[in-house]
């Protein structure tokens, strides 16, 4: 009996033309022109940010745009040491999962500007954007977000986004 | 058995969605639906979806979809990687379990982002058929092929078939494909995946539909004519295309016995996305074109949202059933390459 095949490769490559949909596509667009804009669903009122198609909870199509500010709070985030592949950053670093002022839910970015073991929930942070110039249609313009000198956050504020 | 019938149906089909994504395709389908029986998607005792994520190209778009529902506080719900009709086949068995009496069923599809045939081709065996990447248009050439060289059907028979969705689906708003064109005109189109012309393969369409089923005294409750489904049955045939007799379909004439398809329904909606399958079909299931309304909607050739056109066909037969226009109705819908997987279903108008 011969060695078994273990494994082969059969190379798989397909193309899409995505169409983010109209609510993803609003925020693309206010995104480019360096504004930060939230949804905000008309039957729990919860606002999003980025909003896509409608409410995941209430299944509803988005009524009222929010605008949304450069400030947020922390509510929780985690300490990476492992780098992945197409990621270029220096370890370890931390990924934040930030409620922006104005926002109901959290938003996942780079947190830069202080180390690992002084990071805590609560704490209060600014977006950076990345230069005019660059502002495409992404989330992306946003680079990191970095503490700012402000009281933390109480926990009640954000304890339904953890 | 619990007796299961169909009390709203609600759909959405075009060309090409090119503005909105799969959840604000439908959202509003879903409402459409919800609105003339009174209830939210929340007052459902079941929801399950059918779709494919190889079509949004996207890893749990399924999850996504969700969105549309409105699944909070938190809903019981399961999803089929198949089209609709078969996650309406599930939705029939959780409501035997008899717990409850509501199911919503949903399907959504946009065939446009990808290149759908060859999206399709990755639903093959991927040992040795799919790394050939046979497209969902060049096997189901090969099925018409046999069965032209078989003698059991001529390219005339093709034409036919094409010029009765045609001519059908221009009663139909959703359809994409309609009109007044006869065979000799469709004849003389030239080929386009010998011996299909082009007219014989569906058109690329983006979709969505949902279908609401209800049991007993609740179906009676919101439908003054609720549209029973009698008997459903799903089979399989062999994965390989080129290990069976394509110009025959078994799977799809043992799911019909065990559904218990009646002599000469009034109707027969048949999921067929190619003419060649039309007539494979039509001869599985023993029907007959003189004394039944072969698609009256123009079935998949006038509209095909990949993983939509199945519970379209249940839709549409509900609506022709629900409003008087037949009594019963014979529903098939399939999935895999060449017709493999086929599902038969029964439907009777209560009045």
């Amino acid at each position: 009996m011969s060695e078994p095949v273990t494994g082969i490769t059969t190379p798989i490559r397909m193309e899409y033309r995505y169409t983010p949909g109209r609510t993803t596509s609003d925020f693309l667009k206010a995104m480019k022109g360096g504004r930060m804009e939230g949804r905000r669903c008309p039957s729990c009122r919860k606002v999003y940010f980025p909003a896509r198609g409608g409410c995941s909870m209430c299944g509803r199509e988005f009524a009222e745009t929010v605008p949304i500010k450069e400030t947020g709070t922390l509510a929780t985030f985690a300490v990476v040491n492992v780098n992945f592949a197409n990621r270029v950053i220096d370890l370890p670093y931390v990924t934040a999962e930030v409620v922006f002022d104005g926002a109901d839910t959290t938003t996942m970015v780079l947190l830069r500007g202080v180390s690992p073991e002084e990071v805590r929930m609560g704490m209060r942070v600014k977006a950076h954007w990345i230069p005019k110039e660059e502002w495409d249609y992404s989330l992306a313009n946003i680079d990191y977000v970095e503490p700012i000198d402000e009281p933390d956050a109480e926990y009640d504020s954000y304890k339904d986004l953890v | 058995m619990r007796d299961v019938a169909i009390v709203s149906f609600a759909q959405h089909s075009q060309r090409r969605e090119d503005t909105r994504n799969e959840v604000e395709m439908l959202i509003p389908v879903i409402r459409e639906a919800l609105e003339p029986i009174g209830l939210t998607s929340q007052d459902m005792g079941f929801t399950v979806s059918g779709s494919t994520d190889y079509l949004a190209g996207q890893a749990f778009a399924f999850v996504q979809a969700l969105d549309a529902v409105g699944p909070w506080p938190p809903i019981s719900e399961s999803h089929v990687e198949m089209d609709g009709a078969f996650a309406l086949y599930e939705a029939w068995v959780r409501l035997q379990s008899g717990d409850i009496d509501t199911a919503l069923v949903y399907s959504f599809g946009k065939s446009s982002p990808g290149d759908v045939a060859r999206v399709l081709a990755l639903q093959l065996e991927p040992y040795l058929l799919g790394p050939l990447w046979p497209d969902a248009v060049s096997l189901a050439a090969l099925q018409a092929r046999a069965l032209l060289d078989s003698g059991k059907a001529t390219e005339k028979d093709l034409a036919r078939v094409v010029s009765r969705s045609r001519k059908n689906a221009q009663a139909n708003p959703y359809a994409q494909l309609k009109g007044d064109i006869d065979e000799a005109a469709l004849l003389d189109e030239p080929l386009y995946a010998d011996p299909l012309r082009k007219h014989d393969v569906p058109p690329v369409s983006d979709g969505a539909a949902v279908l609401i089923l209800a049991a007993g005294d609740r179906a009676r409750e919101l439908s003054s004519n609720p549209v029973w489904i009698r008997g459903i049955d799903h089979r399989i045939d062999i994965q390989s295309p080129g290990s069976r007799d394509l110009t025959v379909s078994p799977s799809t004439t043992l799911a019909a016995k065990k559904a218990g398809v009646p002599k000469d329904p009034d109707i027969a909606e048949l999921h067929a996305p190619f003419s060649s399958q039309e007539l494979i079909l039509i001869e599985a299931l023993g029907l007959d074109e003189t004394r039944t309304s072969i698609n009256p909607s123009g079935g998949a050739l006038a509209a095909n949202a990949v993983m939509v056109a199945g519970l379209q066909r249940f839709g549409e037969a509900f609506n022709r059933i629900n409003k008087g226009d037949a009594r019963n109705a014979v529903v098939h819908a399939t999935s895999g390459p060449c017709l493999q997987q086929n599902l038969v279903a029964v439907l009777e108008g209560s009045n």
